[in-house]
């Protein structure tokens, strides 16, 4: 059963179309992944969906309910919330202020008290920390707080703007497995990625961007071996042999 | 959670003492010693900065229009407050004026806060919807606009035009201004820890993330901006009651770059900083650098430099040094309570021990 459905979605910037009109479908509890190359249209998909981008043409329908331009808070309040590109944690907050600025659509002081013990449990290194700024923490931390920061809104649909970028390998990794956690703890998450190989190994069903269209779909395993997508997405150059061993 | 009740308590001790020095100060000194002056207009200087940190410093909005909403304060006390019989006077060039009636001081300020933050409300419609400089420059404009049109003629019956304003209440002490900026900075800490402060900070951290988390921006710089003007009107018909006669003409743009002078020297997203800061700026300038001013005869060898006017020489030396080397002001973003004083007592530990 489909919990996001997004039917000819059409957005443009200044004149200049960004998406020239998508649809896809988010199944819930699943890892669904758009890929593609940089301006293909996958953040402007992500903030359209959010309400943060206004959208011309097109729907946006989440668990049954028309949600094309809301506001961004009725959005979140539905449930849907977004991990920002480059983390974006509040460099002048704590720790502890940037988990309660996640809830703060939220007014159950006791509810909000177990959702921070809910993020800390999943993020002990945030626990630690829950009193320094959040500029002072490491890469891999900022991303995981601003994981935490999203969970804090008690989302039924995480949407995840590259959270790859910048981090090192290992933890690339350690971020791809608290996704797969996520995902078995029931939320439903929509990731979007330069990083396709990572992306659609982790991902039960993806979608191929190209300037703002979708040119092909399909499972994660699927796309992954598709010539097509190994060519375009995946650096192997054409010629290669993709009997070739892959690199973990 | 006991470390900040424990906090609180210090604080209201350490206000309660204050108050107490203050009374025992006003029963020994003259009441035109050149201390009280100072006291007073320090204090007053201290909620405004205080007001514009709510929003420059909390909210990351660069706002220079705190000098318009002071006007709006100060005209509006002034006009509900000239007590009836001295209108006539007042207004001499108006036939006494149209307003006739006067309202108690205290409903006299409450009202000039209230004027300005409707003003506010009004001008931050377009006006918050601009970013950093263009905020600026649009704040700006409308300071020196109200002020423009409070001197118009046409509306002299109410504003006395040009001219000056006077006969209004004044202090009779150094306890009222004293309490009045305790009562209200007391508000604007309590907001700034409140779920809208944290959300006014988040705003200022960073825009994107806060609207992505479901943060309304508009309706939090709008509330930021409309209390902190709120805060400026009532400053300035706190200034008005210090100053006993208003003109338009005086709150100059040149009163909002000392205003914020005072909060970049405090330190931008610190209370204290801006509180102290207000006191040290006021004293320093009006009070402690004054020999400078005067020629001054060491037997008969002249002191060379001292002349009128050079105390602003020093002054402008002494702000540049401190913003050399206090990048962030005084205080940062820190505040003066418990975890700074411990803070800095362990800080103290290390540099011994290492």
């Amino acid at each position: 059963m489909s919990l996001l459905t997004v039917t000819d979605l059409k957005v443009s910037y200044g004149g200049i179309e960004a998406l020239k009109s998508i649809s896809f479908d988010v199944r819930k509890g699943q890892i669904v992944t758009l890929i593609g190359a940089n301006g293909a249209g996958k953040s402007t998909t992500l903030r359209a969906i959010s309400g943060l981008v206004p959208v011309i043409g097109g729907s946006i329908n989440f668990d049954g309910r028309e949600i094309t331009s809301l506001d961004t808070s009725k959005i979140v309040s539905e449930g849907i919330v977004m991990v920002p590109e480059g983390r974006k944690v509040f460099p002048n907050l704590s720790v502890l202020e940037n988990l309660k600025i996640g809830a703060y659509l939220r007014t159950n002081a006791d509810e909000i008290s177990a959702s921070i013990e809910y993020v800390y449990e999943r993020f002990p290194r945030l626990k630690e920390r829950h009193w320094q700024m959040a500029g002072t923490l490491s890469g891999g931390e900022q991303q995981m707080l601003a994981v935490g920061r999203a969970l804090m809104a008690r989302p039924k649909l995480l949407m995840m703007d590259e959270p790859s970028l910048g981090l090192a390998p290992l933890v690339v990794k350690d971020i791809f497995r608290i996704i797969h956690r996520l995902r078995d703890e029931g939320i439903t998450i929509l990731l979007i990625e330069q990083n396709a190989n990572a992306a659609l190994r982790a991902a039960d069903y993806g979608y191929v961007l190209e300037t703002g269209r979708i040119t092909m779909e399909g499972e994660g395993a699927t796309l992954l071996n598709d010539p097509k997508v190994r060519d375009a997405y995946l650096g192997h150059a054409k010629g290669k042999k993709s009997s070739e061993p892959e690199v973990k | 959670m006991k470390t900040n009740k424990l906090s609180w308590m210090i604080a209201f001790v350490l206000l309660a003492l204050m108050f107490a020095g203050l009374y025992v100060l006003e029963q020994t000194l003259p009441p035109t010693t050149m201390l009280f002056t100072i006291l007073k207009k320090s204090v007053i200087y201290a909620l405004i900065a205080v007001s514009m940190n709510l929003l420059n410093g909390f909210t990351g909005l660069f706002s220079l229009g705190q000098a318009g909403f002071m006007v709006v304060g100060a005209y509006t006390f002034a006009i509900l407050t000239i007590p009836v019989q001295h209108r006539a006077m007042v207004y001499q060039y108006y036939d006494g004026g149209i307003v006739q009636f006067a309202l108690p001081a205290a409903l006299g300020i409450l009202a000039a806060g209230a004027v300005a933050a409707v003003f506010a409300f009004l001008v931050g419609l377009p006006v918050l919807r601009l970013k950093s400089d263009y905020l600026a420059i649009a704040t700006l404009g409308f300071a020196e606009i109200i002020r423009a049109f409070i001197q118009y003629e046409g509306l002299g019956p109410l504003t006395n035009g040009s001219n000056l304003l006077r006969r209004f209440p004044t202090f009779t002490g150094i306890i009222p201004p004293f309490a009045i900026v305790a009562f209200c900075i007391f508000i604007i800490v309590m907001l700034i820890h409140s779920t809208y402060g944290r959300a006014l900070k988040a705003i200022r951290d960073d825009e994107t993330a806060a609207e992505a988390m479901g943060i309304n921006l508009f309706f939090h710089k709008q509330l930021s901006f409309v209390i902190s003007s709120f805060f400026a009107g009532v400053a300035g018909a706190l200034l008005a009651m210090y100053q006993g006669s208003i003109q338009a003409a005086s709150f100059k743009s040149s009163m909002t770059y000392e205003i914020l002078l005072i909060v970049v020297i405090g330190g931008m997203g610190s209370i204290s900083g801006s509180i102290l800061a207000s006191f040290l700026f006021i004293a320093s300038s009006e009070w402690w650098l004054r020999f400078l001013d005067n020629e001054l005869f060491i037997g008969t060898f002249k002191v060379p430099l001292l002349r009128s006017g050079f105390r602003v020489v020093v002054f402008s030396v002494i702000i540049m040094a401190v913003v050399l080397f206090y990048r962030r002001g005084i205080m940062g973003d820190r505040e003066f309570n418990l975890r700074f004083l411990t803070r800095g007592r362990s800080k103290a530990k290390e540099r011994k021990n290492g």
